[in-house]
């Protein structure tokens, strides 16, 4: 027999055809608009219900994040155990989050316990009581949990990076202290969920196994309501990025340092979104990255380090962030340096570039693969108003896009002197 | 319910193999049967070590990732106590990428001293990271030797200290590669739409020419029985008193195994469970509390962790514990209750056959506890437990003379 040729790369066909499913849309009675992916090969249905309560609205800190997570501690016609006993008898997971824009409640369940399920979601929903001595244990749990959290030097660095990009007094930037806990107060969740949780702005996705009495077990239960008030109008101070472009921030004793080095950017409805994502990709976006490849895999500085692009409704920021070695801080920051002038000084190679474009499309596909990754996939459009073609643009401008271009948006965007540099550590 | 075929290579290579035509991605997962367990006592960390070097490069390939992400896939891997597990994605007109990187690097790895002497670095840093520039974060550093003093349980993945990984050397690497990774010491599981026969050509040319060496024998020292309870306290810079509790329990084999997971069920998977309800929202004595099983597959550990409620003293939370700890013993649990366990398992299992990866991993992990199916039939397992079950092996692992307790103050 011939001996196998081990010293050859078997061909690589490049990811081509994407399949990408476009959501059925339905409207709810009272107008929720519902979008429906039907795809996977469970009999189970995710519903994620979305509504524009997050910090952006808060008229203090920490009240959207108490409101979304109170919404489950008791209602009209369920207390709290109560709640919590029915999600888990039947196996189902009813999950609450908010970040900078979005307040979430999402339901996983087997289809077989729709039925008994959402009662309870639309309890939640609609008719929170946010029972005081609820809140108050949840306050007190949290605000331990917090400062737990604010021994780490990558949370330290996460807030703080957040007030250098926006300013403490806008509501992306607002940097929460302990005592910020103290101050919540029934009322607060009470005001915020009535004032910012409106039927008019909600939006459904559900994916999974979609039923064919889907649309009428919701409308049963999401259709019926209606609300008479409007939104208060908001009066949120400007984005005041800081002008400082190099900040250390102490922490004693420290055996790791987190950096964070970025800039305010822009949202993914800005045309050079898309081609920066190629950009920040090269440099920091995967395990092969040039920050990965040279300062964990060459130097070994660090378990891992990245940079991202992050889009918000009002805003955007570029990051790299990682943590290392307390002794080795300022070799590792000259290298972030170090890498972002290679970036804009010299063209990216082809074959590097044509494995970015590669990696990408996969990494993309993997990003619509079954039902959870799809819907968060199509969130993401959802929220920005954007749809089916946004992605096809995407494909076409990560193949077409060529080493020129990727070195002017580094120049135009990475400017050294528009950075700023945190440090957090001893 | 998964579907899959079994075959087994000359060289004592299993592969196994699931068709699932929902999805453009293949997952391809390969578990080598060597863990932190396996190791020296005076060179822990070496297996989680080696993993790292995997990645550094192997005969014929200088870079692994490389190739890989130009076929638009991605990998990862991890090191526990008895496995070390290599996983990928791609899409699945290159699934014979993945024969090629895999096979090489079990075939042959490069050995370069550069990759070793950054690894090191790397792996330092990771231990800094997750145990030592963290809060709580070298709890199991501590629980481990206090839990174990024969079992290689005793040490954690990371390694018992990073002197163990500075004096790892280029003939540890060689010696330990030798042994461990050989394709009778491997499982090969893919999952995607594929074909069956395709897998199989695929497997013969790629994994068939590597030879065999004997499969490694494991001979661990088996953990004596616990006589007396086990105490630990230390102070330290973090803003909470902690306490954590960890009894010896049976392997991952033993007909006890699904009746001690759902005990750690009912104790604390969910906001409707005891210790929750009882120790959190009631009594408000912890802020945080947690059940659950190692699921080791020697004889592993139930453990509990809780964050003590601010002006709580470290007595109080433990007695509060210690009555729903006895409680398992004295009352059966409720018809609801234990519906409501079995349950959670269902929808677990159910949610958990969405994604190929998934399938893949526990597929080849199945296979390592003595047969794939087992995936199958966990379900009926765990729906056989009674209540009169739940209560006698309850009564067996909560015994104070078999635990261990760290009292972990806020200095």
């Amino acid at each position: 027999m011939k001996e196998l040729n081990r010293n050859f790369t078997p061909n690589i066909r490049p990811v081509t055809d994407i399949n990408y499913q476009q959501p059925v849309i339905h409207n709810l009675d009272n107008g929720i608009p519902v979008y429906l992916l039907q795809t996977g090969t469970q009999d189970i249905v995710k519903i994620e219900f979305i509504f524009n309560a997050g910090n952006y609205y808060e008229p203090k800190s920490l009240v959207s994040w108490f409101t979304n997570k109170m919404l489950k501690e008791g209602t009209q016609n369920f207390t709290a155990s109560q709640i919590a006993e029915k999600i888990d008898y039947y196996g189902a997971h009813l999950e609450l989050s908010a970040d900078k824009d979005k307040a979430y409640i999402t339901v996983y369940t087997l289809n077989k316990y729709l039925s008994e399920i959402l009662p309870i979601v639309e309890d939640v929903i609609f008719y929170p009581l946010f029972p005081e001595n609820e809140l108050n244990i949840k306050i007190q749990n949290k605000k331990q949990e917090y400062i737990v959290n604010s021994n780490k030097v990558k949370n330290l660095a996460r807030w703080k990076f957040d007030e250098l990009l926006f300013g403490e007094n806008h509501p992306y930037g607002k940097f929460v202290n302990a005592d910020d806990y103290d101050t919540i107060v029934q009322k607060d969740l009470i005001d915020f969920h009535r004032d910012n949780y409106f039927i008019a702005d909600c939006k459904i996705i559900a994916a999974g196994n979609i039923h064919k009495n889907f649309i009428g077990i919701l409308n049963k239960f999401f259709g019926k309501h209606t609300e008479s008030h409007t939104r208060k109008n908001l009066n949120i101070n400007p984005i005041e990025t800081s002008n400082l472009h190099m900040m250390h921030y102490k922490k004693e004793d420290a055996l790791q340092s987190a950096i964070r080095i970025g800039k305010k950017l822009f949202n993914k409805k800005h045309p050079d979104f898309l081609k920066l994502q190629v950009v920040n990709t090269i440099l920091g976006g995967y395990f092969g990255s040039r920050l990965m490849s040279n300062i964990r895999e060459d130097k070994g500085y660090t378990y891992g380090i990245g940079s991202e692009i992050v889009s918000v409704q009002h805003s955007g920021y570029f990051f790299i962030a990682s943590e290392v070695g307390a002794e080795v801080t300022q070799s590792a920051v000259d290298e972030i340096y170090h890498e972002i002038d290679v970036l804009q000084n010299e063209k990216v190679p082809e074959t590097e570039l044509k494995l970015v474009k590669n990696y990408m499309l996969g990494s993309f596909l993997r990003s619509i693969d079954g039902p959870f990754a799809m819907s968060e996939n199509f969130k993401g459009l959802l929220e920005y108003d954007l749809d089916y073609n946004y992605l096809k643009s995407f494909v076409e401008i990560v193949k077409d896009v060529n080493a020129i271009e990727i070195q002017e948006l580094a120049q135009r965007y990475f400017d050294k002197k528009s950075l700023i540099e945190l440090k957090v550590g001893s | 319910m998964i579907d899959f075929e079994k075959f087994e290579l000359e060289n004592g290579l299993k592969v196994l193999v699931h068709k699932d035509t929902s999805t453009p991605i293949v997952a391809i997962n390969i578990l080598y049967d060597v863990g932190s367990r396996d190791e020296d006592p005076d060179k822990t960390g070496f297996a989680h070590l080696f993993e790292h070097l995997m990645f550094g490069g192997s005969i014929n390939i200088p870079k692994y990732d490389v190739p890989l992400e130009n076929a638009g896939g991605e990998n990862n891997a991890f090191t526990n106590n008895d496995i070390t597990n290599y996983y990928l994605t791609i899409p699945k007109q290159n699934l014979e990428l993945a024969f090629w990187l895999e096979s090489d690097r079990m075939l042959n790895l490069a050995f370069s001293k550069k990759s070793l002497d950054v690894q090191r670095n790397v792996v330092i840093e990771e231990f800094k990271q997750s145990y030592l520039n963290q809060p709580y974060g070298d709890v199991w550093l501590l629980l481990r030797p206090l839990a174990y003093k024969v079992h290689p349980y005793l040490w954690t993945t990371i390694g018992k200290d990073i002197s163990h990984i500075e004096n790892a050397t280029m003939a540890d690497v060689k010696s330990f590669y030798k042994k461990y990774y050989n394709p009778n010491n491997a499982i090969l599981s893919i999952a995607g739409d594929i074909d069956i026969n395709e897998i199989k050509a695929l497997s013969q040319k790629w994994f068939g020419p590597i030879q065999s060496l004997e499969k490694p024998k494991r001979n661990l020292p088996k953990e004596p029985t616990q006589q007396k309870p086990q105490h630990l306290s230390v102070e330290r810079d973090v803003p909470v008193d902690a306490i954590y509790k960890a009894y010896h329990m049976c392997n991952r084999t033993d007909d006890d195994y699904y009746t001690t997971d759902l005990i750690s069920d009912v104790l604390s998977n969910g906001n409707s469970s005891r210790l929750f309800s009882r120790l959190v929202k009631e009594r408000q004595v912890f802020s945080k509390i947690n059940a659950y099983i190692s699921g080791d597959i020697d004889n592993g550990l139930f453990i509990f962790t809780g964050k003590l409620a601010n002006g709580i003293k470290m007595e109080e939370a433990e007695n509060a514990l210690n009555v729903e700890i006895e409680k398992m013993k004295t009352e059966e649990v409720s018809k609801d209750e234990l519906q409501k366990v079995k349950n959670k398992i269902e929808s677990t299992i159910e949610f958990s056959e969405i994604n190929v990866l998934d399938k893949a991993m526990n597929l080849a992990y199945s296979e390592l506890l003595g047969d794939a199916d087992l995936i199958n039939q966990e379900i009926g397992l765990y729906n056989k437990v009674t209540k009169e079950d739940i209560q006698k092996v309850a009564f067996k692992i909560f015994n104070n003379n078999n635990c261990s307790t760290l009292y972990y103050y806020a200095n």
